[in-house]
């Protein structure tokens, strides 16, 4: 059902080395449904009026799985998929996405995935997207992800995005309402070489009384690649929120972090970080102490800041 | 065998060139374990960074093992068996303790393996290794994990560089019980850079680095007490 490169493929945005044995699944290839499996409580739908599916998350579903990769291996296709989340009350679930493309042709490549998530009282939901693209080819690998996040009250939401390889042109954005006693945990991984350009957008809005969020967003920006971080939250309650963004700066690459907080209440407490910089020399030169050669020691040093 | 030659490492200064280490000469026999003292700012750590290659001296030769290491890199003199224990170690965001010590032992450790490298310097071991060596640790902690990576690298020449610095009294006991059993086993050569009684008293000899000189060098008893009596006339030279 699936070829060579689509399986490596999945395997590197999906950590999936084939179609999963359990849990919910939907596949999505150049533009097509692959393969879908729906569990008692996990109802995935194609939609009627435009590109995408609804998943439907019973209430009180525990522990259960949802994998929903795409893959695109065709060059000069443009994608845009609409995938909206109904997360019933307590549910508790694992929500794997992730894009990867494959573009060997000269045309450029993109996928825009345009996610909704609607997550009931008290669910709890970890979110993973990890996008990567490969190929020989001159065509551009693009992505273009949105994420919205409604949390109703008590839900927790951890969304964890990864992109690390690959992918020319990122243009991310997310936006997420919290109500009471709701939490947001983003952690954010990116890393960009050649002449990649890398932009990521977000609004957090904590609206609910103890609404929580923290925000860790952790960059390298290799060659001549470009970056730009525009966290912005707002606290419209007795809340708390926290963003640090954190980035290494090599060769000739370019990083701007503007992050903004707003307050408009008295008892909402919100801290920004923004950190830029090279690998500090020391971390280097302590490793070169242990046998590293200057080129481990960097290797190293990224992967534990990426980890 | 350590052998030290002639090593001279002069910067420019506001007053022209200055020499922070000024022909400086020392041969460590293998398996000994010698201690160097002195005021702050005579030289130590940079002729410690002058061994391990952190810093490049201007003239003279370091002979390691009969062979000519002055030209070889960090890493090149960690493959050969050198290794030095920062007086200030940096910190690394998102690396654990675990992952440093793995680096430093050049392989995989197991749980118990990593723990007992820092039972070795007073870390509760179980609270640690899956900690990042980041802002989070405090000052002696980062401190006592420095020392633990020199043990785990297990190098034939480990240098510390003022292990004591910072390190409360029970790990301090702790400390100077290791650094006693790496005495007593008589298996690597050891250099520590103290200014602490309880370690200089380990030593088999000692050595007095005062402006970028060795000023003396002795056998512990005698010289200990000799450097008391200099530093109670208010003078860092021995005559
Ligand atoms: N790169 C440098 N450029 C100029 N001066 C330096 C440099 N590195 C060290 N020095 C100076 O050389 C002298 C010796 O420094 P060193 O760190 O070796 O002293 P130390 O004996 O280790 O002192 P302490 O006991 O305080 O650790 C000091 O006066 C220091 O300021
Ligand atoms: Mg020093």
């Amino acid at each position: 059902m699936l070829n060579e490169i689509q399986k490596r493929i999945l395997q590197e945005v999906a950590d999936l080395a084939n179609v999963p044995e359990s849990g919910a699944v939907n596949i999505r290839s150049n533009g097509k449904k692959a393969f879908r499996r729906n569990t008692d409580n996990i109802i995935i739908e194609s939609k009627s009026d435009k590109d995408g599916i609804d998943i439907h998350i019973k209430p009180f579903t525990k522990k259960e799985n949802v994998h929903i990769p795409v893959v695109v291996t065709e060059t000069d296709r443009h994608d845009v998929v609409y995938n909206d989340f109904f997360i019933g009350e307590g549910a508790e679930v694992k929500i794997v996405a992730g894009c990867g493309i494959h573009n060997c042709g000269d045309c450029d490549s993109s996928h825009d995935g345009i996610h909704t998530f609607h997550v009931g009282r008290n669910a709890k939901v970890t979110y993973v997207e990890k996008h990567y693209g490969e190929g020989e080819g001159t065509g551009k690998k693009i992505l273009n992800p949105q994420t919205v996040l409604y949390l109703e009250e008590g839900a927790s939401v951890t969304l964890e995005t990864v992109q690390i390889k690959g992918v020319d042109d990122t243009k991310r954005y997310t936006k997420a309402v919290l109500g009471e006693n709701a939490e947001l945990v983003v952690q954010e991984k990116l890393l960009t070489h050649g002449e990649q350009y890398a932009e990521s957008e977000m609004d957090v809005f904590l609206n609910g009384k103890d609404a929580r969020t923290r925000v860790v967003s952790r960059s390298v920006a290799q060659d001549k690649s470009v970056q730009l971080f525009y966290p912005r939250v707002e606290g419209n309650a007795a809340c708390f929120g926290h963003v640090a963004c954190d980035a290494i700066i090599m060769g000739e690459a370019k990083v701007r972090a503007i992050p903004e907080i707003t307050c408009n209440h008295v008892d909402a407490g919100l801290v920004h970080e923004a950190a830029i910089g090279k690998i500090a020399g020391e971390q280097i030169l302590k490793l070169m102490t242990l046998g590293l050669t200057a080129e481990e020691a960097e290797e190293k040093i990224l992967e534990g800041f990426l980890r | 065998m350590l052998q030290l030659k002639d090593l001279t490492l002069t910067v420019e200064g506001e007053n022209g060139p200055h020499n922070i280490l000024n022909d400086v000469s020392l041969t460590v026999e293998d398996k000994k374990f010698i201690v160097i003292t002195g005021p702050n700012g005579g030289g130590k750590t940079t002729l410690a960074k002058v061994i391990m290659g952190l810093a490049t001296p201007t003239a003279g030769q370091i002979l390691w093992n009969g062979e000519d290491v002055t030209d070889l890199d960090i890493a090149q003199r960690a493959k050969k068996g050198i290794s030095y224990g920062f007086q200030q170690p940096p910190r690394f965001k998102g690396m654990k303790v675990r992952d440093l010590l793995q680096i430093a032992a050049g392989r995989k450790l197991n749980h118990a393996e990593a723990c007992s490298y820092l039972t070795k310097v007073g870390l509760c071991a179980r609270d640690y290794v899956d900690r990042d060596v980041d802002t989070s640790l405090s000052g002696g902690e980062v401190k006592r994990i420095e020392i633990a990576t020199v043990l785990a690298k297990d190098a034939d020449l480990m240098i510390f560089d003022e292990p004591e610095a910072g390190i409360d009294l029970w790990s301090f006991a702790k400390l100077t019980e290791t650094f006693r059993e790496l005495h007593d086993r008589q298996e690597k050569t050891i250099i520590i850079i103290s200014h602490q009684e309880r370690i200089i008293k380990l030593a088999d000899e000692i050595v007095l680095i005062a402006g970028g000189q060795i000023q003396h060098k002795g056998p512990a008893g005698d010289m200990y007490d000799k450097i008391m009596a200099q530093v109670v006339a208010g003078c860092n030279k021995l005559v």
